[in-house]
């Protein structure tokens, strides 16, 4: 019976290797895209890489198709397989199938992020590809190409600037500015192109909405705002006063703001309240059911709805703020979308904690802005100051 | 039974002695010392003992990790720290053996001064575990193949620091601990080494907790405890089921970590305090307290039976380990940001504009014996193994030791 049993392990694991051989690379990857969250399907994402990296046959551009559709994580753990495969063959072959990876690199149907390891393990091989593939990258779904295509105008534009052929560099940078998707990037451009006496509409630019209805401020004392479910939460009603904070009545006011990243000051719109909740509402039309990506900033603690879902939330003060800070998926409808912002104002005395804003903007997965149908003009900041000052907030 | 453990110690000692791995932050006993003999003189200007530089793809105060004779290393890298960066260098050349890079899926935002790539990486030796302040951790194995991959930001999507985080993974047995504490979804987790799944989950204090997680023996080799440190308390977990064993309930630091040293813990709160553990009991002793020895960022340091901390104007103090009693202060320039190493009776500090210290600590006092520019912000807590020092910046990773 023991020498059955152990013909029978020696079989098994003897076995093992060929069967799984056999199996085809489609189903391994499968195996690898289904890792999900909380270490849900790990074990056999594990066995399905060992597998990968024992088949000399495995094409690396079929690893790559698999990054569609693949979530973040199952992105990784594609990439580690693709990675190590890759060193292997590198090592073994002293190269790697170059036409294929270009190829790859250069078909803007494949995942950006799989067309990006494609080109960066391309470029080990083959120095030259640089020089041939990123000038074309200006507008690519990837934002890594796209940044080091703009890379390449910016050092071009800034040549021809400081070697005092301005007039040269301007369609350049403006060029630039087209692709340029990440905010250090635009900075140096729109500051160039200032200085070349263009106007520039940065909120445009960025998708960041400008026109708002607030609402507050409802108590926040101890912090203890944050779940309560404030009239705005239930109903977005242009006339409603309700009571707010310390019994004073509410009522919605119209806010605009001339702050070129957009940033919504409340304690410039509503007075500097502590421990306070406001509301800021928008609406925002879609010209198609469609996909978004809200990008949001602020040192507050906010709840965002859309079209009165609630998309989501976070309980932190005062621990830094920036452009494009939270990022979170959503949906719009064709036509108008109610989008509604929380904004949570604690009671922290630090010079550092008084800050009560928010910037809030309307982009696609690569940061190109989605601008709503109903876009009022910018106001300009000598009007939007002139405003402020008189308290007229029509 | 004297025997025996005059033996252990020997044992112990010649296992130290032989050219130990730095497996984890502060090494693998997590105290910062090593056994080994380093150059006193070093000079990146003229390469005084200076044996390689690596240019790294991005930047990092993660320090280094040794395991064998190679060096592991992470590193953040794009305009949104988004690119993960593990790389395993050859230490004898500085050349790159491979280089993994993954795609944050946690958010990355930090204070300007951090970076993604601050967390150390930690090893049972047969894994490297790469932990990011994006909350994604890496398994993979030495010759670099992906063992694993969590994201618990991506699990847990309100677990993220927006200054930065910067507790280290801790390897217990056959679990990685990791402390993921921020000012909204807070906790501590065990994950089997193997496959990343998780063992436990615990809720931990609300509030930003740059500390990590460390380990105190008990009673005999295997019982062991992970131990965590918040603004609340410290407390002594079982590390196979996150059951609380014992607790120290007073306010500890959120930034220098506790040391263990045998059965003594030096513990950032009111200054500092040393605690003994006391088996059975459900909290520790308080041996001593001694507001003057309160560390700053860097956590302190137990060596021949002195504790060492900086303070913020950079100033090494030195007290008595067994009662607290200060001994002597010696300024030097600050401030440092990472944990020093000890080896061989000197101090090897290196400070966040990147001078690097070396002190004395044979004499009565500390004496500044050796001093060197090495022009980077540098913020990590440095490696030492196999008679090498491994320090880096954002840009570069130096071997310093001895040249032949």
């Amino acid at each position: 019976m023991k020498i059955h049993c152990c013909l029978l392990v020696v079989c098994l694991w003897g076995g093992l290797p060929s069967a799984t051989f056999a199996a085809d690379v489609e189903t391994l990857l499968n195996d690898i895209k289904s890792v999900d969250q909380q270490a849900q399907g790990n074990r056999q994402a594990q066995q399905a890489i060992r597998e990968l990296l024992k088949n000399d046959d495995v094409s690396l551009t079929t690893v790559l198709e698999a990054f569609s559709g693949a979530n973040p994580l199952a992105v990784n753990w594609l990439r580690g397989a693709f990675e190590s495969l890759a060193d292997q063959r590198l090592k073994t072959t002293k190269t790697l199938p170059k036409k294929q990876l270009e190829a790859f690199v250069l078909d803007t149907r494949h995942d950006p992020r799989a067309r990006r390891v494609a080109y960066e393990w391309l470029v080990k091989v083959d120095d030259t590809a640089t020089s041939r593939i990123i000038p074309g990258m200006l507008n690519d779904p990837s934002v890594e190409f796209r940044r080091d295509a703009v890379a390449r105008l910016l050092k071009q534009a800034d040549t021809l600037f400081e070697d005092g052929k301005k007039s040269e560099s301007q369609p350049i940078y403006e060029m630039a500015l087209t692709g340029a998707r990440d905010d250090d990037q635009i900075k140096s451009i729109v500051e160039k192109l200032r200085e070349l006496g263009q106007e520039v509409d940065l909120p445009e630019h960025f998708g960041l909405l400008l026109s708002w209805k607030l609402i507050g401020p409802f108590d926040n004392s101890d912090e203890a705002g944050f779940d309560v479910s404030y009239p705005p939460e239930t109903k977005i009603d242009p006339d409603g006063k309700y009571q707010g904070k310390d019994s004073t009545e509410v009522s919605w006011i119209d806010y605009a703001t001339a702050d070129d990243y957009g940033i919504v000051d409340l304690t410039k719109a509503l007075s500097a309240h502590k421990g306070a909740v406001t509301y800021a509402y928008t609406d925002f039309v879609s010209d198609e059911d469609r996909s978004v990506e809200l990008r949001l900033g602020t040192p507050n603690a906010w709840k965002v709805w859309v079209n009165g879902e609630l998309v989501f939330g976070r309980e932190e003060y005062h621990h830094g703020t920036r452009l494009d800070q939270y990022q979170f998926p959503a949906k719009l409808r064709k036509g108008r979308n109610d989008i509604l912002i929380k904004v949570c104002q604690n009671e922290q005395k630090e010079s550092w904690a008084q800050k009560w804003e928010f910037q809030l903007r309307v982009c696609d997965s690569v940061g190109t802005a989605v601008l709503s149908g109903n876009r009022p003009p910018r106001v300009v900041p000598d009007e939007a100051k002139d405003k402020a000052e008189s308290g007229d907030n029509s | 039974m004297k025997q025996h453990l005059v033996f252990v110690s020997l044992a112990l000692l010649s296992i130290t002695q032989m050219g130990a791995d730095w497996t984890q932050f502060r090494g693998s006993d997590a105290n910062g010392i090593s056994a080994e003999k380093l150059p006193v003189k070093f000079d990146i200007s003229d390469g005084t003992n200076i044996a390689w530089t690596v240019d790294l793809p991005g930047r990092g105060l993660s320090g280094p990790i040794v395991i064998g004779d190679r060096v592991y290393l992470t590193a953040s890298s794009g305009f949104r720290q988004d690119r993960l960066h593990v790389l395993c260098i050859n230490a004898q050349t500085g050349a790159t053996i491979w280089h993994r890079q993954f795609l944050a899926t946690g958010r990355t935002m930090s204070h300007p001064k951090m970076c993604n790539a601050t967390p150390q990486p930690a090893s049972d030796g047969e894994r490297i575990f790469a932990f990011f302040s994006s909350n994604d951790l890496i398994c993979l194995d030495l010759d670099g193949n992906l063992q694993w991959y969590r994201g618990l930001t991506h699990d847990f999507p309100n677990a993220s620091n927006s200054l930065g985080m910067a507790s280290s993974p801790v390897v217990v047995g056959n679990q990685v601990v990791v402390q993921v504490e921020n000012a909204s979804e807070s906790f501590a987790t065990a994950m089997d080494v193997e496959t990343g799944e998780q063992t436990w989950k615990i809720d931990r204090p609300v509030g930003n907790n740059w500390t990590s997680p460390t380990v105190l023996s008990g009673r005999t080799p295997d019982e062991k405890f992970v131990v965590l440190q918040s603004g609340e308390n410290l407390i002594g977990y079982d590390p196979q089921t996150g059951q609380e064993v014992w607790k120290h309930a007073a306010e500890c630091a959120t930034i220098p970590s506790a040391t263990v040293v045998g059965d003594m813990l030096y513990v950032p709160s009111q200054g500092l305090t040393a605690l003994r553990y006391i088996p059975d009991s459900d909290a520790p002793e308080v041996v001593w307290q001694e507001q003057r020895l309160g560390p700053s960022t860097p956590s302190p340091i137990v060596y021949d039976g002195r504790v060492y901390t900086t303070n913020r104007a950079g100033v090494l103090r030195a007290g008595d380990a067994t009662n607290g009693d200060m001994l002597w202060q010696l300024r030097l320039k600050g401030p440092f940001s990472g944990t020093p190493v000890i080896a061989d009776g000197k101090m090897y500090l290196f400070s966040e504009k990147g001078l690097a210290q070396v002190v004395d600590l044979t004499g009565k006092k500390g004496k500044l014996v050796h001093s060197a520019e090495f022009v980077d912000t540098i913020l990590c807590t440095p490696a030492a193994a196999n008679g090498a020092l491994y320090v880096r910046s954002d840009e570069h990773l130096w071997k310093i030791t001895e040249k032949k």
